[in-house]
């Protein structure tokens, strides 16, 4: 019978030929991800409860990004504990204080197609972009995969998001995941499996890939997969890891899906995503061009080299507007140094733009960079919702890179595309 | 009845309804008692202060949406909830109230709830009464492999049972 991508993976991790969606499986973990909020502090004294050690410290990766660098006694002692534990439980893959979770992992070449791997974060999804089935989960669950390998989940149904046609200058992956949240919603992929196809996402970097995977979380889904092909099997060979037998690795052409909605790149404008949700979305053109306080450009969304050259590509010879603070912070310590390398770094910081350590900071308001009341922030990352980034009473709009850029630059909401065309110009 | 059922008055909150505004980021490094203090407060600054033992928390679709962190059903025990009732769930809180043992229930007549009901909540029958407007509200039954999980306190209580079984 012809399965989906998620079905096969489901089906390899339960050691069954063949699965069907709904059927609850026990799957076998390939690769445990925790970082220092949910990882160790939390799991720590569950495992010490059960008596039990890491059922396979070769398949967990310990990653420290939220509270990195410690600010206070509190975020001190938490990494102290992180570190102490990884030592203590010989986890070799702890990456302490290099970035965001879900950029270091496919970074260090952790991803493999066809892996089915459970993430304590929600952002998880992200893994999808290389063919992993890689669900986000909470602590609990989390002590119960360390403590045996194992972990019970219903096989998805799959949702087919297609993508076709070419984005227009200064349009993407950003964008239209911000348009398919105002489409869709954010429950339309609870339970699902997402899926995102398509002569548009073929196109797509690996970078801008991870967006489309990374922000499935705001659609509800479960994964967010993208078959593996030759960009995937490029990258991963670039960071050091195996693609392993990847061509297996896709769903069958006659697999039976739940639904499949088809989407036009040709004419796509920029999104901007409105307080206090990524579904209240709307083209830059229809959104008021409100003011801002403060631009973000952080997050496992929306750091990444890529997004940074976005950035820099609209403040490249500009200023950040008076009364504006432009705050950058890299997603991982390697994004910081190629583009220190590349220039990017001297083209934002020539423009006001302040560079940060490499972390989730001020995207879930544990970080720098939080908000007072009645400020309000365009920022590149995936979520916001009321009070995420500080200040019950502050206001938070989503959009690309490229719109964080122009409204740093102008103050207010602005099509990126008007400084994108004087320069094509 | 089962030894699970609850009964409390309604606190309804609908849709919308995230990690965020349960389980404040602001206040993550912190114990999980002084975050209990701020849950739901960007929505309804009187609800912590305010709800007693029992109370039913009422929400819309995807209720518990975005982050996975467990806090979010955490402050909602420290607060005593007694179960939490939505026409549906984001998967992840779900999964995290069911290791944590918090009666989440999906009720596809949860809006029909008015803030302040007398609800009796029984998880096992999968049934909600809304002894104020004197009808019976039909929910979708917990599964059993999850029912033995709540039954036994959580996750963690169930996998020492089974981890010392497999040990005798």
């Amino acid at each position: 019978m012809a399965m989906t991508l998620a079905e096969k993976i489901c089906a390899h991790a339960a050691g069954q030929a063949q699965v069907t969606s709904g059927e609850i499986v026990t799957a076998r973990v390939d690769l445990a991800m925790i970082h220092d909020s949910g990882g160790p502090r939390r799991v720590k004294p569950m495992l010490e409860e059960l008596g039990v050690g890491v059922w396979d410290p070769s398949k967990v990766v310990l990653i420290s990004d939220h509270y990195v660098p410690a600010v206070d006694a509190e975020s001190a002692a938490i990494l102290d504990l992180t570190r102490k534990w990884a030592a203590a439980n010989d986890i070799d893959n702890f990456h302490d204080m290099q970035g965001i979770c879900h950029v270091v992992l496919p970074e260090r070449g952790h991803l493999r197609p066809g892996m089915f791997v459970a993430g304590g974060d929600s952002h998880s999804t992200t893994g999808g972009a290389f063919g992993c089935f890689m669900i986000g989960i909470g602590a609990t669950e989390m002590a119960g995969v360390l403590a045996s390998g194992e972990i019970w989940a219903r096989v998805p149904p799959t949702i087919r998001l297609e993508w076709n046609g070419m984005l227009g200058l200064g349009v993407v992956a950003k964008d239209m995941m911000l348009a398919m949240c105002g489409r869709l919603g954010m429950a339309m992929g609870n339970y699902k499996a997402i899926e995102f196809c398509g002569s548009t996402v073929d196109g797509l970097s690996m970078t801008e890939r991870m967006v489309m995977s990374n922000m499935a979380a705001e659609l509800g889904g479960k994964v967010g997969l993208i078959a593996p092909d030759q960009t995937t099997v490029d990258h991963i060979t670039a960071a050091g890891g195996d693609a392993g037998e990847w061509q297996q690795w896709v769903s069958d052409p006659d697999a039976e899906v739940e639904a499949h909605h088809v989407f036009d790149a040709d004419g796509l404008a920029p999104h901007v995503a409105a307080p206090h949700s990524p579904e209240n979305s709307a083209p830059v053109t229809e959104t008021e061009r409100a003011r801002i306080d403060q631009a973000y450009i952080g997050a496992c969304t929306g750091a990444k080299l890529s997004d940074l050259h976005m950035a820099a590509e609209v403040l490249r010879g500009r200023k950040v507007a008076k009364g504006v603070r432009l705050l950058i912070a890299p997603a991982s310590t390697r994004v910081t140094a190629t583009a220190a390398a590349d220039g990017t770094l001297a083209i934002l910081g020539e423009a006001g733009g302040i560079v940060m350590p490499s972390g989730c900071g001020a995207c879930a308001g544990y970080g720098a960079g939080v908000l007072a009341e009645g400020e309000v922030c365009i920022s590149s990352t995936a979520r916001n919702f009321k009070g995420r980034m500080g200040h019950a009473e502050s206001q938070v709009y989503l959009a690309s890179p490229y719109t964080v850029a122009a409204a740093a630059v102008t103050g207010e909401i602005t099509d990126p595309r008007e400084f994108l065309m004087e320069q094509a110009a | 009845m089962s030894g699970l059922t609850r009964q409390g008055y309604a606190w309804v909150f609908g849709g919308g309804i995230d990690t965020d505004v349960l389980a404040p980021g602001v206040y993550m490094k912190g114990s999980i008692e002084e975050m209990a203090k701020h849950c739901l407060e960007a929505v309804d600054p009187t609800f912590a202060p305010n709800v007693a033992p029992g109370d039913v928390v009422v929400g819309g679709d995807a209720f518990g949406m975005g982050s996975s962190r467990e806090q979010a059903v955490m402050v909602l025990n420290v607060l005593q909830v007694g179960a939490v009732i939505a026409r549906s769930f984001a998967r992840i809180f779900y999964r995290n109230a069911m290791n944590l043992a918090l009666p989440a229930l999906i009720c596809p007549e949860a809006d029909t709830i008015q803030a302040g009901d007398q609800l009796v909540v029984d998880p096992g029958a999968g049934t909600v009464t809304n002894t104020t407007q004197d009808r019976t509200l039909a929910c979708d039954p917990i599964p059993p492999h999850l029912m033995a999980m709540i039954e036994d306190g959580g996750l963690l209580p169930h996998l020492k049972k089974r981890l010392h079984s497999e040990a005798a």
